[in-house]
C-alpha cells in the first residue's frame, strides 16, 4: 500500500504549517524588534497570544449576527486548506492535484471576501473602512496575482504547483527577464496581501489607515484566535509559495525516503527564515504608505506581472 | 412516435395557450396561482424532455416544417445539440421563475399586466432557440423583444420606467434591424432563408466580416455589450422581480445563442481577427459592468449592471474560442467554448438567485435603494442565506459554480501563446489582466452588495417590520442555490453535457471528465491543470470542523453580548455606518476618474464657523455621453428642423411632391 505513506506525508504537511505559522510569525516580529534595538517578545509569543484568546470570553456586539460567528472558522479552514496545498518540503503531494494554483489564489479570494462581510456585520464605521479598502487593495492584488500565475504557468506549462515547482528546480528554466518581474510582482502582492508595512501595518490597533485590523476590531476570544491564526497561516502561505517557486531547491518528492523527507523539513525551516529576515529588513527600511498611494504600490506589481506575460506571449524563451 | 421538436412546439403552443387563459382570467383572485402553476408545470416538462434527449442522444438532430409565415418558406423548426443545451437554460429559468412568481406574484399590484405576458415571453424565447429558418427567427426573436418589453412597461405609472421602456423599445429594434440585415446577407441574392442554405453557402470575406459587425449590433445590443448596454440597467431592473431574473440570466444568454449560431455554425470558418474584435468587446465590457455595477447603490440596478460583467465574460471566452478555430486548434477551442457555455448555465442560475433574493427583498421592505436598508439578516435569516450563496457564486470563489467557468477560461487563455498572430498574441494577455480585474471587482462588488444590504443596523425605521417571504420564493431560491453548489463541486457532469454542443460546433471536445478519479476536472492533462471542488469542499468542512472541535473541546465557551466596541466610539446612529457610496469610494478613486471622469469635491466651511462640510461627487456616463447623447440631439434637431413641413400650404406641398418626383426620376436616369 503505497496510498498511506503518502496520506501521512500530506498530513504532515497540514500539520507542519499549522505548527510553523505561528513561529514565523513570531521570528519576523523578534527581527525586526531587534533591528530597531529592542529585546522583542520571546519568539513563541504568537502561540501563547493564540493560548491566552482561547481562554478568554468572547464579547459579541448586540448587532452581531450567525455570519460574524461561522466567519472565523470558514476564513481559517480555507487559508489552512490553501496553505496545505503549497509543497513546503515535497512536491506531488497526494492531494496536490485538487487545486491548482489559481484555485489556491481564489481560496484566499473566499477567505478575504467573508473576512470583509464580518467586518460589516457589527454595523461599525470601522468595520466598514476597513473592509472597503480591503476590496480596494484586493482589487488591484487580485489581478496582479493571477497574471504572475499566467507568466509562472506559460514558463513551467502547467498551473499546478508541483509541476511548477520541479520545473524550477529543472535546469531547463534559466534566467528569464519574465521570472524576474514576476518574482518582484509576486513580493509586493504577498507584502499587500498581508497587511505589512507599507501597505497595512499588523502592529498597530488604532492608525487611520489601517485596514484589516479595521475589519477585525470587534473580535475577540477564541474568534479573534482563529483569525490571528488565519493570518499567520497566510503568511506561511506566501512566504512557501515565494520559496517553492523561486527558491526550489531542496525540494523533494513525495515518494521519497523519510530522511531525505526530514531534510526537506530542514530546508524548508531554513528557506523560512532567510525569508523571515528579508521581510523584517525590508519592513525596518521602509515607511508606512498613505491608503491612496496604495494603489500606485500595486499598479506596479499589475504592470510588472502584466508585462512578464506579455513577454512570455512574444517569445517562450523571454 | 412524435419527434422531440413537435414535442417541444406544443410545450411552446400551451404556453401561448397559457398566455391567452391569462388574458381571460387575470382579474381572478385565483389567476396567479392557475397561470405560474401551469406554466411551472409546461417549462419542467420541456426541460425534462430536452434533458432526456440530451442525455439520451445528445447528438440526434431532429427537424420539423409547419406551413406558417410566409408562403413560399414554411417555419423550419430543428433540435439539435447547441439549441437543446440552450433549451435547458431556457426552460430551467423558466420553471424557477415562475415558482417564485407563485409566491412573488401575489403581491403584483397589476396581475392583468403581468400574466398573460410573461408565458408569452417564455414561448418567444423557446421559438428563438428552436427556429430554424431566418423568418421565423427573427419573427420570434422581436415576439419574445415585445412581449419583454410589455413586462417591463408592467408598471408603467412608475418615475423612469416609461424612459426605461421607450429606450428599450428604440435598442431592441434597432437591434432586430441588425440582424435582418445579418440574415439579409447570409441569405444572398438567392434568398435561401432556411438555415441549411445558410450552412452550406460559403460566403466572402466581406460578407462575413459584415455579418460579424452586424450580429455584434444586433445580439450584441440584446446581451447588453458595450457600448450597446445602456437599455439594459434601465429595462431589466424595471419589469417585477422574476421578469428581470429571466431577462437577465435567460434572455441574455438566447442572445448568446444567436451569436454563437450564426457566427460558429451559420458562418463557415472565422477569421482571426474576428477573434480580436470580439475579445477585445468582451474585456472592454467585463471591466466597464462591474465598474458601474460597483457605484450603483439600487439593488436591482447593481444585479444588471453586474449581467453586463457576465456577458462580457462570456463574450471573452466566445473570442477565445473563435481565434482558436480560425488558427485550427481544435482542442482549445472547445476549451474555450466550454468555459462559455458553462458561464452561461451558471449565469443563469446565479442572477436568477440574486434577482429573486432582490425581488424577496423588495417585497419585504419595498425597497430597492441599498441605502435604506440594512441589517436584514436578521429580520430574513433564510432569504440572506441563500443571497449570500449567490453572491460567492457570482464572484467566483470556489467550491461555488462560477468558479469553474472562470477556472475554464483561465486555462483557455493559458492556451492561446500557440496562436501565430500578433493581433491575437498581444490582446489575449491584456484581455486576460482585465478577466482577472473583473473578478476581483465582482467579488468587491457583491461584498458591497450583501454587506449593505443584510449585514450592519437597519438604516431605516421601516426595517423593523420586516419579515422572511413565503415559501414558494424560498422554494425556487433554496433550488438555485443549491444547483449553484452543485454545479461546482461536480463540473465534470456539466462539462461532459456540454461536449455535444463543441463536437458538433469545432469537430472537437474536452476529454471525458466524470471519468476522472475523485471527479475532478482535467481539461488537458493532470500534471497540467486539475480542479476538484467537490474536495476542496471536502477538506474545508473537515479542516473547519476540525477547528470547531478543537475550540469546542479547548476553548473558552464564555460568550457574552454587548455594546459594539467600535475603539470606544460607538457610532449612535445608523447613519454613521458605510453606505453603498461610501463603500465603493477607495474603489472611485482608483478606477472612477478615468472610466466616469470622477470629480469629488469638498467644501469646508470656514475656520471656527460650524456649518457642515459638503461633499459633492460628479460622475458621468461616459459611453452614454459620447455616444447616445449626440445622436440623441441630432434626432431632436433635424426633427425640429422638420417639423416647418407640417405648417406649409398645399402650394408648397405640392412644389415638394414635384421636386421629389422629378429627383427620383433623374435617379433612375442616371442609375447605371
Amino acid at each position: 500500500m503505497a496510498l498511506i505513506p503518502e496520506l501521512a506525508v500530506q498530513g504532515a504537511q497540514m500539520v507542519l504549517v499549522l505548527l510553523l505559522a505561528p513561529l514565523l510569525t513570531g521570528f519576523v516580529r523578534k527581527v525586526k524588534a531587534r533591528l530597531q534595538r529592542r529585546r522583542g517578545p520571546s519568539l513563541i509569543q504568537p502561540y501563547r497570544d493564540v493560548v491566552r484568546l482561547m481562554r478568554k470570553e468572547v464579547v459579541l456586539a448586540d448587532n452581531a449576527s450567525w455570519l460574524f460567528r461561522v466567519t472565523p472558522y470558514l476564513i481559517f479552514a480555507a487559508t489552512w486548506v490553501a496553505a496545505a496545498l503549497i509543497p513546503t518540503f515535497a512536491t506531488g503531494l497526494t492531494f496536490s492535484w485538487t487545486a491548482d494554483l489559481i484555485a489556491i489564489v481564489a481560496l484566499l479570494g473566499s477567505a478575504r471576501f467573508f473576512l470583509a462581510l464580518a467586518g460589516m456585520d457589527v454595523g461599525t464605521s470601522f468595520g466598514g473602512i476597513g473592509a472597503s479598502r480591503e476590496v480596494m487593495i484586493a482589487s488591484l492584488a487580485e489581478p496582479a496575482m493571477l497574471l504572475i500565475v499566467f507568466s509562472l504557468a506559460l514558463v513551467a506549462g502547467a498551473t499546478q504547483l508541483s509541476t511548477v515547482a520541479a520545473f524550477m528546480a529543472s535546469p531547463d528554466v534559466g534566467l528569464r527577464v519574465s521570472l524576474g518581474m514576476s518574482l518582484i510582482a509576486l513580493v509586493i502582492v504577498a507584502i499587500a496581501e498581508n497587511a505589512r508595512i507599507p501597505v497595512d501595518n499588523p502592529a498597530t490597533h488604532l492608525e487611520l489607515t489601517m485596514v484589516h485590523e479595521a475589519m477585525v476590531l470587534e473580535y475577540s476570544g477564541r474568534h479573534l484566535a482563529m483569525i490571528e491564526f488565519a493570518s499567520f497561516l497566510k503568511l506561511l502561505l506566501y512566504v512557501s509559495l515565494v520559496s517553492c517557486v523561486f527558491i526550489p531547491w531542496g525540494l523533494v518528492t513525495s515518494g521519497a525516503r523519510p530522511q531525505l523527507l526530514l531534510l526537506g523539513a530542514v530546508t524548508y525551516v531554513g528557506k523560512l527564515a532567510v525569508c523571515g529576515i528579508l521581510l523584517a529588513v525590508f519592513e525596518t527600511a521602509i515607511a508606512k504608505m498613505r491608503v491612496f498611494r496604495v494603489p500606485d504600490f500595486l499598479g506596479v506589481a499589475l504592470m510588472l506581472a502584466l508585462l512578464g506575460t506579455l513577454l512570455l506571449f512574444v517569445s517562450r524563451s523571454l | 412516435m412524435i419527434s422531440i421538436v413537435a414535442l417541444l412546439l406544443w410545450g411552446v403552443a400551451a404556453l401561448l395557450g397559457t398566455a391567452m387563459l391569462a388574458i381571460a382570467v387575470s382579474r381572478r383572485d385565483s389567476a396567479t396561482q392557475l397561470v405560474y402553476g401551469l406554466i411551472l408545470g409546461i417549462a419542467a416538462l420541456v426541460f425534462l424532455a430536452v434533458s432526456s434527449h440530451l442525455v439520451g442522444d445528445p447528438a440526434g438532430v431532429s427537424a420539423v416544417t409547419l406551413p406558417l409565415g410566409l408562403p413560399w418558406i414554411g417555419a423550419h423548426f430543428r433540435l439539435d445539440a447547441l439549441s437543446a443545451f440552450f433549451l435547458v437554460v431556457v426552460n430551467l429559468g423558466g420553471a424557477f421563475a415562475s415558482l417564485y412568481g407563485l409566491g412573488y406574484g401575489r403581491h403584483e399590484s397589476a396581475p392583468h399586466r403581468v400574466l398573460p405576458f410573461f408565458p408569452a415571453f417564455l414561448a418567444g424565447m423557446n421559438l428563438v432557440v428552436l427556429a430554424d429558418d431566418a423568418f421565423t427567427f427573427l419573427l420570434s426573436w422581436e415576439f419574445m423583444s415585445l412581449a419583454s418589453w410589455a413586462l417591463v412597461m408592467a408598471h408603467h405609472r412608475e418615475p423612469d420606467n416609461t424612459r426605461a421602456g421607450y429606450i428599450y423599445l428604440v435598442m431592441a429594434s434597432f437591434g432586430t434591424l441588425a440582424l435582418l440585415l445579418a440574415f439579409g446577407l447570409l441569405a444572398g441574392p438567392a434568398g435561401t432563408y432556411t438555415f441549411d442554405a445558410m450552412r452550406a453557402a460559403e460566403p466572402t470575406r466581406f460578407v462575413a466580416a459584415a455579418v460579424l459587425a452586424l450580429m455584434l449590433l444586433g445580439a450584441g445590443s440584446k446581451a447588453g455589450l458595450v457600448p450597446l448596454h445602456v437599455w439594459l440597467p434601465l429595462a431589466h431592473p424595471a419589469a417585477p422581480s422574476h421578469v428581470s431574473a429571466l431577462m437577465s440570466g435567460v434572455m441574455t444568454k438566447v442572445a448568446i445563442y444567436g451569436f454563437i449560431r450564426v457566427i460558429f455554425d451559420l458562418l463557415g470558418e472565422p477569421a482571426w481577427w474576428s477573434g480580436v474584435v470580439v475579445l477585445f468587446l468582451g474585456g472592454l465590457t467585463a471591466v466597464l459592468g462591474i465598474l458601474h455595477a460597483l457605484m450603483e447603490k439600487d439593488l436591482k440596478r447593481l444585479l444588471a449592471y453586474s449581467t453586463i460583467e457576465n456577458i462580457g465574460v462570456i463574450f471573452v471566452s466566445l473570442g477565445l474560442a473563435l481565434a482558436f478555430k480560425a488558427n485550427a486548434m481544435p482542442s482549445a477551442a472547445a476549451l474555450a467554448l466550454t468555459a462559455a457555455l458553462f458561464h452561461v448555465l451558471n449565469h443563469s442560475f446565479f442572477k436568477s438567485l440574486l434577482f429573486f433574493g432582490a425581488g424577496a427583498v423588495l417585497t419585504a421592505t419595498g425597497e430597492r435603494n441599498m441605502e435604506k436598508l440594512g441589517g436584514l439578516i436578521h429580520r430574513m435569516p433564510l432569504t440572506s442565506f441563500v443571497f449570500l450563496v449567490g453572491c460567492v457564486s457570482i464572484s467566483a470563489l470556489p467550491p461555488f459554480n462560477g468558479f469553474v467557468s472562470e477556472w475554464l477560461a483561465f486555462q483557455a487563455i493559458l492556451q492561446s501563446p500557440d496562436l501565430p498572430q500578433w493581433g491575437l498574441k498581444v490582446m489575449v494577455p491584456a484581455v486576460g489582466g482585465l478577466l482577472a480585474l473583473s473578478a476581483a471587482l465582482a467579488a468587491a462588488c457583491f461584498v458591497k452588495a450583501f454587506g449593505i444590504t443584510f449585514l450592519g443596523r437597519p438604516r431605516s425605521a421601516a426595517m423593523e417590520q420586516v419579515r422572511e417571504v413565503d415559501r414558494y420564493s424560498l422554494a425556487a431560491m433554496f433550488a438555485l442555490a443549491a444547483l449553484c453548489l452543485l454545479a461546482g463541486i461536480l463540473p465534470g457532469l456539466v462539462i461532459d453535457g456540454i461536449s455535444p454542443v463543441t463536437l458538433s460546433l469545432i469537430g472537437n471536445r474536452m476529454p471525458v471528465q466524470m471519468a476522472q478519479p475523485w471527479l475532478s476536472i482535467v481539461p488537458i492533462a493532470e500534471s497540467r491543470s486539475s480542479y476538484n471542488g467537490l474536495l476542496v469542499l471536502v477538506f474545508i468542512t473537515i479542516s473547519a470542523s476540525l477547528a470547531a472541535v478543537v475550540i469546542h473541546r479547548f476553548a473558552s465557551h464564555a460568550l457574552r453580548r454587548g455594546p459594539a466596541w467600535g475603539c470606544g466610539f460607538p457610532d449612535i446612529t445608523p447613519a454613521a455606518q458605510y453606505t453603498a457610496v461610501s463603500f465603493a469610494q477607495p474603489i472611485r478613486r482608483v478606477f472612477g476618474t478615468f472610466a466616469f471622469r470622477a470629480k469629488e469635491k469638498v467644501e469646508m466651511p470656514p475656520p471656527g464657523a460650524t456649518g457642515p462640510a459638503r461633499l459633492t461627487v460628479e460622475m458621468h456616463d461616459v459611453i452614454w455621453e459620447t455616444f447616445y447623447q449626440p445622436i440623441a440631439g441630432a434626432v431632436g434637431y433635424a426633427s425640429e428642423k422638420l417639423n416647418r413641413l407640417q405648417f406649409l400650404t398645399i402650394r408648397r406641398y405640392l412644389t415638394l411632391v414635384f421636386l421629389y418626383l422629378v429627383t427620383l426620376l433623374l435617379v433612375l436616369a442616371l442609375w447605371p
